[in-house]
């Protein structure tokens, strides 16, 4: 479980988030939605420590995370930020196997290749792995970049906007993948949190939902409780139907 | 053993050769076993310059391919962001104060000073916008031209006109046994760059990525800088800087590898020891038996690289090297 308790935090003088509270179960999908600037990737950098915990505790598996070391962490809880320009000339191969730096440090073993082949078949990337990650598409990349994620081997994966560019055929495989690697009757269960915008993918997958406006939690629990039409046209300040299909909610936002 | 390492040492063997071979006294490789005056020659001249110039530009290349993924710009290399001004300033500076200081405490203070100059760089393009990749080396440019003018104002009010004429020109014809191997070191750091070859390759994939591995960042990044302006310090203290040897190598260098470190480094390293090397040559052999600096060869050649770098569109679609 990752507890987060009163968490508030400032970008230089700006309150970005205002005293956030909120629990993520250990196992299963939890989807964070809002608007723009909700504060959706902050909170995802928190908990990741890419951003230091000003105020508040944040807490994964009973560690609190601004008191594990670093390296720790790395092998517990891996982060897949949202991509900026990407710099970096690497072959896809390459960069996926530097998602188990944290388990060899630069002595790759047997296990650590088996983890690689097996995030790059996963993800479709094996026509892919010795292209230049500066020579491929923007979903292409977006790809490469999961996958590195995926072969971190965590308990815990943070996906901020991992559906970003992908087709719907690389969306709805990447999603399938998230679910089947999270369920609960499995051996070793991943928990998976990631931020997305299509919430119809939520509807579809999540098996828990926190939202997020202003830097607040507004709302949070399971799909059926927070996909409704009250619900979600407060959180993003429109119309927004619902209509049930096999058995799930279909949101009807783009009509 | 990779087809590019083979290469690599198949063409630095050949040009330590020819190196050792040519120079303005006759030379026999033969004769070193009878004639004491050709394997003096040999040993106090012919190989410290070989091994200067080999060393120069491998730390060079290697200072330039470091501070690319550090910077996250393919674009910069000590010469481009006011490093190396800085490190002359250094060495001005320190040469008024206190003349008599042995060469190994100017050098520290220059490579202080490379540090600070590379650090006000940072701070500098913190502030641009990361899309548009080249201010970065238009900020430094215009940085390094600040710093060198006040350098120059200093040398001038200060009559050192010609040292700085001398740290400014990457230069070899002077070099003897016991002057040069300062730059032995450099290339240790070349070395220990390569020990840490993965943290770099990571910190090139931006800050998130690297904390979310559970690297130092910071530290690496301390590593990286204290290396680049070392390396620096070095060379302008013993033979002058060779201009755009830190960006046209490994630039050339990551088109056909990539930017896997631990995989490219022995390549730039090499590269840039050969370039520089072959350039010490061309100028021995142009005007024969006058010489020209090796560093306005390279300057010369690297500027051309550089421009068809800049302007030269890069191949799309998979490439194996
Ligand atoms: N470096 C920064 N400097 C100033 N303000 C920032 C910075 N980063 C984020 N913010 C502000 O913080 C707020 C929250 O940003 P955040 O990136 O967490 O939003 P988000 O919910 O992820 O939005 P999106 O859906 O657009 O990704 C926004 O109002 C944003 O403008
Ligand atoms: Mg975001």
């Amino acid at each position: 479980m990752i507890e987060i308790r009163n968490v508030s935090h400032r970008i230089n003088g700006t309150p970005i988030l205002h005293d956030v509270t909120c629990d993520i179960p250990r196992s299963g999908i939890t989807a964070l939605i809002g608007p723009n600037g909700a504060g959706k990737s902050t909170l995802l950098n928190l908990v990741a420590r890419l951003l230091p915990l000003e105020q508040g505790a944040i807490v994964v598996d009973g560690e609190d995370v601004s008191r594990t070391p670093s390296r720790d962490l790395a092998l517990r809880l891996a982060i897949v930020a949202q991509q900026v320009g990407i710099a970096s000339r690497l072959r896809v191969q390459d960069l996926v196997g530097f998602g188990r730096w944290p388990h060899h440090r630069g002595r790759p073993g047997p296990q650590d290749a088996a983890a690689v082949a097996e995030a790059i078949s996963d993800f479709g990337l094996e026509d892919l792995r010795h292209r230049f990650l500066d020579e491929l598409s923007g979903g292409q990349q977006q790809r490469a970049f999961v996958a590195m994620g995926f072969a971190q081997g965590t308990d815990w994966l943070l996906l901020d906007e991992p559906l970003n560019n992908l087709d719907m055929f690389h969306a709805r495989a990447l999603m399938a993948r998230v679910h089947a690697q999270t369920r609960p009757s499995l051996d070793r269960p991943r928990s998976v949190v990631m931020v997305v915008h299509e919430i119809n993918y939520a509807a579809g997958w999540a098996d828990h939902i926190v939202a997020l406006k202003d830097g607040q939690v507004s709302a949070s629990g399971s799909p059926k409780d927070i996909l409704t039409p009250a619900t979600l046209s407060a959180l993003f300040g429109m119309e927004i139907r619902v209509e049930q299909v096999e058995g799930r909610p279909l949101i009807m936002h783009h009509l | 053993m990779r087809p590019s390492y083979f290469l690599t040492i198949v063409t630095l063997t050949v040009l330590a050769l020819v190196s050792v071979l040519i120079g303005a006294a006759p030379f026999d490789l033969r004769d070193i076993a009878s004639d004491p005056e050709a394997l003096r020659l040999l040993l106090v001249s012919r190989l410290p310059r070989t091994f200067a110039a080999l060393l120069t530009g491998a730390a060079m290349a290697v200072a330039g391919v470091i501070m690319q993924l550090l910077v996250r710009n393919r674009f910069v290399e000590p010469g481009t962001t006011g490093t190396t001004e800085a490190a002359m300033l250094g060495l001005l500076l320190v040469t008024l104060a206190a003349p008599a200081m042995p060469i190994v405490g100017k050098m520290l203070v220059a490579a202080l000073t490379a540090l600070l100059g590379m650090g006000g760089f940072l701070v500098l393009i913190k502030r641009l916008p990361p899309e548009q990749p080249l201010l970065v080396p238009l900020v430094g440019l215009i940085y390094s031209g600040i710093i060198g003018a006040g350098t120059t104002f200093v040398a001038y009010q200060a009559d050192l006109m010609q040292y700085l004429g001398v740290w400014m020109s990457g230069e070899f014809s002077g070099i003897l046994a016991g002057r040069y191997e300062l730059l032995w070191l450099a290339g240790a750091m070349a070395v220990v760059a390569y020990v840490a070859a993965d943290q770099f390759t990571i910190v090139g994939l931006g800050r998130s990525t690297s904390v979310g591995l559970g690297l130092n960042y910071g530290q690496v990044m301390a590593l990286g800088l204290v290396t680049v302006s070392m390396v620096t310090a070095l060379v302008v203290v013993t033979v002058g800087m060779v201009p755009f040897v830190g960006l046209v190598v490994p630039n050339i260098v990551a088109r056909i590898m990539g930017d896997n470190l631990r995989a490219s480094l022995p390549v730039v390293a090499g590269m840039g020891a050969g370039m520089v090397l072959a350039s010490d040559i061309l100028g021995r052999v142009v005007r024969y038996p006058y010489e020209i600096p090796a560093g306005t060869i390279f300057g010369a050649v690297g500027a051309a690289i550089f421009l068809w770098l800049l302007l030269g569109k890069p191949a799309n679609g998979a490439r194996n090297a």
